[in-house]
């Protein structure tokens, strides 16, 4: 019998009960759309031709079309887009691209070469922060009308200042600052002369599989599927859901409420890797993490002080130890999963012989130094065994932690003595951080160009040649071959310590499959992603 | 009256200078501070010119009392500047983004008030029973554990295990966008377009975060009500309330209460303002779109005006609410007039 008591507990917590049985039904995300859980803190801009950031990249890569892009597959192959077919012309300057016939923006509009031309040119003229893959070329705001012009509907040609490897030019227009845009409604939202910078920062005019609806900064962003871009599958809508905190986004992903989670930590992920529910995908990015000597430095100035330094570290046990599931030892400048990377590690932890280079470089009983690193994890626990290995051969480490952009611009400043830090490359081709890390004209303070190797005094003309020369090939495959020369070169005879590249872990929930992965984020592709 | 003017035109001053000191101290570490807000906009890989164009359009490459002359008149009239990172005002991105956390921080002081003070009054009557030291242990809890922690505990135990609460988020993804913004606060907008799905949607996706929020306001309330309250009960006036045969209810809430409910509205009045900068450690894990988020992650990108913008809001918040307290003192407390 119930006692009067228990009938009021009763009947008061029946209405609260059956509130909670309500929002269980709503748990599972629908069907026609996929909910991501992701970090989107620092994108800055999703216009194409000015987004350099990871995550801003990674979107307009769904959004927008290329006139080429390089294989899923195999980085080596370029495959058409938006161009059908290109030739090169016999004076290695001028190319011409056959636009392919059909293709329509999300807006219904054709997509012509003068939509192209036009999308190179502004670019060009914009002169944001990663226009430099296409000024490169010799183009610039005076001079692009000319240098890249659409001669009829279907044909574009581009002529560089230089004569050019075609390998490099088709690499460099696959990124996202060769998008193509649609002329009439970008140039309709102009505000002066900003192209319609302000207008397409956080809206699409594109041919790729989504348009852009709704960017809410730290909140997320949603897009559309575009009803000419082509896409097959069963999606109306990918929903990209700020999530900061990952064991957050880990719960919101076991119980269904988003499909894809992509900011896991590796304790996490190892937690995952036998979840019936949960499938991961796994892929190298081009970044690597990196130990750089400031030439500058007294201390460092030896080229057999970088080689004991090379040969002190113990790559593998920090592997093991530290990076077990988000990195893989790679000691080369180029990334594996990018056209012409070199794939083998010849260092590995000698202290005796890097004891005796030390004594031969003239420090028998070592230095003191300081060392710059990120204070976010991993680099602190990274810094540590990196500090301890050094100190088996004598080089006593300071090590100094800050945020690090904080670290960045100090290394911007020529002011660290060595660093910890990690580098992303800009855009698929091998000369991407061969540029950076080799060519360095001026190394004096008020130089015009500060490229990476400038900031840490590394000008070696040897290296700058072959750099030069590899870029200049014109046979796409010995082009690659020069660069594999040049990175076993660069090995021994560089500032910089090459230790790790970092992987992306994807997790995704059964069902849901065709997530591709790319070495550069811009490549993170949905347009093949089903549910069921 | 004029002596009226004349006090009101000194407070309005007081708040002047307060907000422009406020303004000095937020844009010049923004200015120190070693990081270049000008490699945030375009990349640590940004050929050197394209760095020293954008300094210039940014107004970077200026004397910094020029800039933040320059911040300053653009403020008179009304122009926080731009987010580098959101590329809206900053006073739309302020509007968008407050009344997500002004939403969380009332209903958690509510909460907070309307637990926290009875037990407080509960606490102190029975000083040194079982009940006390219960109360003392609880509070001790919330005022000790790391918000994180709870967060995820909750989250753990509300929304994976039992699944009686919604996850992360302001709003399930179906409701996102389909109700009118009126007021910001969603529970109000939902009633106000008379879609009770996404207001019951709103409701259970506000209760966790309110109550972690909650828990933590309401340790300190109680605490310091429990202490207040002692205090008053050792009064002269108690014993002679006591030695007239008064029942220990009136005793308690007609004479001992009264005397503590003015200080007790300071001790709100600066809890709310605490909870409307924004519950940075909350609002990331609950990934709640709100102020203390928006404001980290502006720091973070060295995006300087929101910073500015935000801290100054906060400044404002902390002085309304602190005239606002002066003002329910001269309601409360007969002394003051």
């Amino acid at each position: 019998m119930l006692s009067r008591r228990q009938f009021i507990a009763a009947s008061a917590a029946f209405p609260a009960l059956s509130y909670l049985s309500m929002t269980k039904v709503f748990a599972a995300t629908p069907k026609n759309v996929l909910v991501v859980a992701q970090q989107l803190d620092n994108m800055t801009s999703l216009d194409p031709h000015e987004s350099y950031e990871a995550v801003g990249s990674e979107i307009c890569g769904n959004m927008y079309q290329q006139l080429v892009s390089p294989s899923f597959e195999d980085p080596n192959v370029v495959e058409p887009q938006v161009a059908e077919s290109w030739s090169a012309g016999e004076d290695g300057k001028t190319f011409t691209f056959k636009i392919r016939k059909g293709l329509k923006f999300s807006s219904g509009g054709d997509l012509t070469a003068e939509d192209c031309a036009w999308s190179l040119q502004r670019c060009v003229a914009l002169n944001k922060g990663p226009a430099f893959i296409l000024t490169q070329f010799g183009w610039n705001a005076e001079n692009v009308a000319e240098g890249i012009r659409a001669t009829d509907a279907e044909t574009l040609v581009l002529t560089t200042a230089e004569p050019t490897s075609i390998g490099f030019l088709l690499y460099c227009l696959s990124a996202n600052v060769g998008s193509v845009v649609e002329k009439a409604v970008v140039s309709a939202n102009a505000v002066d002369d900003d192209w319609g910078n302000g207008w397409l920062q956080k809206n699409s005019a594109g041919s790729g599989a989504f348009t852009l609806q709704v960017w809410r900064p730290s909140d997320a962003v949603t897009m559309q599927i575009n009803p000419n871009g082509g896409y097959k599958g069963s999606l109306e809508r990918v929903i990209l859901r700020h999530i900061a905190d990952p064991s957050a986004q880990l719960l919101t992903l076991q119980q269904g409420d988003v499909d894809i989670a992509r900011n896991l930590t590796s304790e996490q992920i190892k937690t995952l890797q036998d979840d019936p529910n949960i499938v991961l995908l796994r892929k190298g990015q081009a970044s690597l993490v990196h130990v750089t000597m400031n030439v500058g430095h007294e201390k460092l100035k030896n080229p057999k002080v970088w080689e004991a330094v090379k040969w002190a570290l113990d790559y593998e046990g920090i592997q093991k130890n530290i990076l077990s599931v988000t990195h893989e030892v790679h000691q080369a400048v180029v990334p594996k999963g990018l056209p012409g990377a070199y794939d083998e590690n010849p260092f590995q932890k000698d202290s005796a012989k890097a004891k005796a280079l030390l004594a031969e470089a003239g420090f028998p009983d070592g230095f003191s130094i300081d060392m710059d690193h990120y204070s976010a994890q991993p680099y602190p626990d990274i810094a540590q065994t990196v500090q301890a290995n050094l100190a088996e051969i004598g080089i006593k480490v300071n090590l100094l932690a800050a945020e690090n952009r904080q670290v960045l611009t100090k290394m911007r400043a020529r002011q660290h003595q060595m660093i910890l830090a990690a580098w992303g490359t800009d855009y698929f081709d091998p000369h991407a951080n061969v540029d950076a890390f080799c060519i360095n004209h001026d190394d004096s303070d008020d130089a015009p160009n500060k490229p990476f190797a400038w900031r840490s005094h590394f000008k070696d003309d040897a290296v700058m040649a072959m750099a030069i020369a590899a870029r200049d090939e014109k046979d796409p495959q010995k082009r690659l071959d020069l660069y594999v020369e040049l990175q076993k070169h660069l090995m021994h005879n560089s500032p910089y310590a090459i230790m790790m590249q970092p992987f992306t872990t994807v997790a995704c929930r059964t069902g849901v499959e065709g997530m591709r992965l790319s070495a550069i984020s811009s490549g993170h592709s949905y347009t093949e992603v089903t549910k069921s | 009256m004029s002596g009226r003017i004349k006090s009101l035109g000194a407070l309005l001053g007081s708040v002047l200078a307060t907000l422009f000191g406020l303004a000095i101290v937020t844009f010049m570490i923004g200015r120190v501070m070693p990081v270049d807000p000008v490699i945030a906009a375009v990349g640590d890989n940004a050929p050197e010119a394209v760095i020293q164009r954008t300094r210039i359009e940014m107004g970077l490459d200026q004397p910094i009392v020029v800039q933040f002359l320059r911040y300053l008149g653009d403020v008179v009239r009304g122009d926080f500047g731009n987010s580098i990172l959101t590329r809206n005002p900053v006073t739309t991105d302020i509007a968008h983004y407050f009344p997500a956390t002004m939403e969380l921080a009332t209903y958690a002081l509510l909460l907070a008030v309307v637990i926290g003070v009875p037990l407080g009054i509960w606490a102190a009557v029975r000083q040194g029973s079982l009940t006390d030291q219960v109360i003392r242990i609880v509070c001790l809890a919330g005022h000790s554990v790391p918000v994180f922690v709870l967060a995820l505990l909750a989250l753990l135990v509300f929304y994976a295990w039992l699944g009686v609460a919604a996850g992360p988020g302001r709003q399930d993804i179906l409701y996102q966008d389909m109700v009118p913004v009126v007021t910001g606060f969603l529970t109000i907008d939902t009633i106000l377009a008379g879609d009770w799905g996404a207001f019951h949607d709103a409701v259970s996706h506000l209760v966790l975060p309110v109550s972690i929020l909650s828990y933590f306001s309401m340790a300190y309330i109680t605490r310091m009500t429990r202490a207040f309250m002692l205090e008053a009960l050792h009064g002269e006036f108690i014993v002679a309330a006591r030695a007239k045969g008064l029942s220990g209810a009136r005793v308690v809430m007609g004479h001992a209460f009264p005397t503590v409910a003015v200080q007790l509205i300071t001790v709100i009045a600066l809890t709310y303002a605490g909870l409307l900068e924004g519950a940075v450690v909350t609002e990331t894990v609950f990934a709640w779109p709100g102020l203390g988020q928006y404001l980290t992650i502006s720091l973070m990108n060295a995006d300087m005006n929101p910073v500015v913008g935000a801290t100054l809001l906060i400044g404002l918040i902390y002085v309304v609410l602190n005239l606002l307290a002066d003002f329910l003192y001269r309601v409360f407390d007969p002394r003051v007039k």
